[in-house]
């Protein structure tokens, strides 16, 4: 196991250089800078252009940027933003909980309806509720993630009025960030209703963002039972009289549980990527619209800062991934 | 210890709100976060609504809901024969905010003056370039060639000098970036190493003072007690930050905030009628505008920009492209603002006469390019199916177009390009309600390969505005300014398309909110109904 882990762990230096080469380059692959984009309609007179180019390092030939970027980063500095002149890495670290915990939310609410739903669609193939299920896993796949939340918030909160709009809790509560986890921060505040407000503002975002991912499992759970339901230890856990219920809770869910796991993995870049729309239009405070408005800013330092990041903590999950689908496997664990 | 006091402070604060039942709290849905809370190394509007209009005072200030220059900070100012000397002479008594992060123990006074302003004109001063060094509008508005000094004349008088007579400096000095900090606060943070604060934890003089802010989320403020100008009606001000126009109508609509900026074009019917929302609205202050390269054949005949201004049909603009919230631009300035001249004419809509011109000027099988910005701005909210338009209405006299677009940071470049090909379209919102930031800025020599994007210098013109920049009289400038628009139609440099309507929906709730002409979004003196 733990040669497995040392493996796992070498693999990540490739990747993280390659990461930060790809960060690096992608944002200044886009037309524009952010000198030009910071004087807009005005427009800027070439030397105070040079200026400011040269105040951000951006005069240098890009193997030297690229030299001094990548040296910062193994110094763990990230850079400083250009629009909001602090440091990269806080500004990260502030947003980054509360995308964490919406991803956790989504999560979950995936996997504690997909995995069932999975389950049941397989042992009742070919029924009404499998046909209902995996056709409703399609149409939630295809959503498009921004018609999807204003339609919810129009129903639930403009309509019926049940939920609230959008934001992470009610404005009249006011506390001190302690953790950044609304959830478990309005619970610490002690104040009468502030952990009910956040909940009920994690509801439609939650259920947003973890619609593709809840379609991916429960497609994912089924037909990997399917496949296991087929085995012929199955058969035989059958004929040993055991009841339905054991048979596909223990022996086939545990086998199937594999491959979902992996699926789940993946999924946290897709929560990335889903986060940059939810957050804009839950007005989410995340690191996925603040990515956004740095592209479109040109904010270079905090593009890069921000991939490599997001780069390094999709790689420890997926470690950690790995990890867990060994701990599940022992054939994986001992290849070589 | 820090974070323990704060958290005191904060629960104090809220027991606080919790305590004074009838405390007015006033909820705006901004459409987006401040950069920082120093308003002068930044230029976007949505940054200066958070920090330079609660926060801070400046010598002088706009009076709500118009473009006049009133006394602030400055009680009253001499100017010098020449136009080159203002003597400003302070208010006194006014005090700066005390929050948890900073205890003021004097007044403000020419100190902070000096200090707001040098920063940012003197590269040699400490805090030059503590926040990168880029002060956008200091450089923008020219400030380093017009000001040739500021001076301490005694604690409550402010010499500037400058460099020649300018008349809009009243009005530059009442813009965002010029209001004024307290040295004290800054000098504190220097000797404690912690100068990024002063962008982050803002002490000002203004009608609210900073309470906290939460990345991307939510603003606090609550009214200042001492305020120089008087206790403001509603005692906290809220800011919830709320990216997609759309869900700041439903919020607007659920009661989770009394006004929203910005309403999609599509929005404002249906909030017209609804009942428990009104609309303000108000023209604003903008051009948007289709320039046409000057300096490149056939465009620097005046007859084909004539002839060419003549095909275009802005009444299917207005109705297509702006839903019909706008009104039809013949003057580069817009009609809200001084010495706009309306004895002119505009060039009639007329492809018969537009293609006899055309002949006339010897241009035949004219096929031409015609630039349409990716963003939507308020003086354009759709510059693609504005280039469509035009494109169909120049096929109806001959002239073929090819409607080209890039990204926008590209699309500024090559928009200052002198060889670029065509017409451009763009727009320009107003900084001070000075005409001179108009016809100066965008139609002016200096501007040529700049602002300037038809890149047209006419020696007549720029004459005209030069001067009016340099006397002080209004009536004068006024006439001057009046001819200067008759040259502009006479050579037509632009074609001049529309100035948009602002509207901004608020609860029926609020009181006297007045609409800026300037597009900011200030909330003192607002009341909430009960």
């Amino acid at each position: 196991m733990f040669g497995f882990i040392l493996r796992r762990l070498g693999l990540l230096i490739p990747t993280f250089i390659g990461v930060s080469l790809v960060a690096f380059f992608f944002i200044r692959l886009l037309p524009g800078d952010p000198v030009l984009l910071l004087a807009g309609e005005r427009g800027i007179s070439p030397e105070r252009y040079a200026e400011l180019m040269h105040r951000f390092g951006f005069d240098l030939p890009l193997w030297k940027q690229f030299i001094y970027y990548f040296t910062d980063l193994m110094h763990g500095d990230f850079g400083t933003s250009i629009s909001t002149k602090k440091p990269i890495f806080n500004e990260f670290f502030t947003l980054f909980p509360a995308t964490l915990e919406l991803s956790i939310c989504a999560v979950i609410f995936a996997v504690v309806l997909g995995v069932p739903a999975g389950v049941i669609a397989a042992v009742k193939r070919n029924s009404w509720f499998d046909h209902t299920a995996m056709a409703t896993a399609l149409v939630g796949y295809s959503m498009p993630i921004f018609w999807w939340a204003l339609l919810l918030i129009i129903v639930f909160s403009g309509i019926l009025g049940w939920t609230p709009v959008s934001g992470r809790i009610s404005l009249l509560f006011f506390f001190p960030k302690v953790t950044g986890f609304m959830l478990i921060d309005s619970f610490l505040s002690g104040k009468a209703g502030a952990f009910q407000s956040a909940a009920s503002h994690l509801i439609l975002p939650t259920i947003v963002l973890g619609t593709i991912p809840l379609a991916v499992i429960a497609r994912q759970t089924r037909s990997a039972m399917l496949e296991v339901l087929g085995e012929d230890y199955i058969r035989t856990a059958k004929a040993k009289g055991l009841s339905p219920f054991r048979v596909v809770a223990v022996h086939a869910l545990r086998n199937a549980l594999i491959p979902v796991i992996t699926t789940i993995g993946l999924q946290i870049g897709v929560l990335m990527a889903g986060a940059i729309l939810t957050e804009t239009i839950f007005s989410w405070p995340g690191i996925g619209k603040w990515m956004v408005d740095s592209i479109f800013r040109r904010d270079y330092p905090a593009v890069q800062g921000g991939l490599v990041l997001i780069a390094l903590i999709v790689m420890g999950v997926n470690l950690v991934v790995d990890m867990l689908y060994g701990l599940v496997n022992p054939k994986i664990r001992h290849q070589r | 210890m820090k974070t323990m006091s704060r958290l005191l402070a904060a629960t104090m604060l809220v027991a606080g709100l919790a305590g004074a039942a009838h405390a007015k709290t006033f909820v705006y849905c901004s459409e987006g976060s401040p950069e920082g809370f120093d308003p002068a190394p930044y230029a976007a509007g949505t940054t200066f609504d958070a920090s330079s209009k609660p926060v801070y005072s400046r010598l002088t200030e706009f009076e709500r809901g118009t473009t006049n220059v009133i006394p602030g900070l400055a009680e009253s100012w001499d100017i010098s024969e020449d136009g080159t000397v203002y003597t400003f002479h302070l208010r006194k008594g006014v005090k700066f905010h005390t929050t948890e992060y900073f205890t003021p123990t004097r007044d403000f006074n020419a100190d902070d003056v000096i200090f707001s302003f040098q920063r940012q004109n003197d590269k040699n001063d400490p805090w030059y370039a503590y926040a990168g060094g880029t002060w956008e509008y200091w450089t923008g508005m020219d400030m380093p060639n017009l000001v040739k000094s500021i001076e301490k004349v005694d604690d409550y008088t402010v010499k500037l000098t400058l460099t020649a007579a300018n008349a809009p400096m009243l009005a530059n000095l009442a813009m965002d970036f010029a209001s004024i900090l307290s040295k004290e606060y800054a000098d504190k943070l220097a000797a404690e190493g912690k100068q990024p604060d002063l962008n982050q934890l803002p002490v000002g003089t203004g009608p609210f003072q900073f309470v906290a802010y939460e990345k991307d989320a939510v603003i606090r403020y609550q009214a200042f007690a001492d305020y120089w100008g008087g206790k403001q009606k509603i005692d906290d001000l809220v800011f919830a930050i709320t990216p997609d126009a759309s869900v700041r109508v439903q919020k607007l609509k659920a009661g989770e905030c009394q006004l929203m900026p910005y309403p999609n074009p599509a929005d404002v019917e249906t909030l017209q009628s609804d009942d428990s929302i009104q609309l303000m609205s108000q023209a604003g202050l903008n051009v948007g505008y289709l320039a046409y390269n000057t300096m490149m054949k056939p465009f620097d005949d005046v007859r084909v920009r004539k002839a060419l201004n003549m095909a275009i049909n802005k009444k299917a603009i207005i109705d297509a492209v702006f839903q019909g919230t706008g009104q039809e631009a013949k003057n580069p300035i817009p009609p809200t603002m001084w010495s706009y001249n309306d004895n002119i004419q505009d060039d009639p809509y007329d492809p018969e006469a537009a293609k006899k011109l055309l002949a006339e000027a010897g241009v035949k099988d004219l096929s031409m390019k015609v630039w349409a910005m990716p963003v939507s701005r308020p003086y354009n909210p759709n510059a693609r199916r504005m280039a469509e338009l035009i494109q169909a209405d120049y096929a109806n006299v001959g002239v073929k177009v090819e409607i080209v677009s890039y990204e926008w940071a590209e699309y500024l470049k090559r928009s200052q390009d002198k060889e670029r090909d065509g017409a451009l379209l763009m727009g320009w919102t107003g900084d001070n309600g000075d005409p001179d930031n108009f016809l100066a800025v965008l139609l002016g020599c200096s501007g040529v390969g700049g602002s300037n994007r038809a890149n047209w210098c006419n020696e007549e013109f720029n004459n005209l505005v030069t001067k009016a920049a340099a006397v002080s009289d209004i009536a004068e400038r006024t006439k001057l300014y009046e001819d200067a628009q008759v040259v502009f139609k006479k050579e037509a440099p632009w074609a001049t398309i529309a100035h948009s309507t602002t509207y901004v929906p608020m609860s029926k709730a609020v009181i006297d909110y007045k609409v800026d002409p300037l597009g900011s979004h200030r909330f003192d003196g607002v009341d909430l109904a009960e």
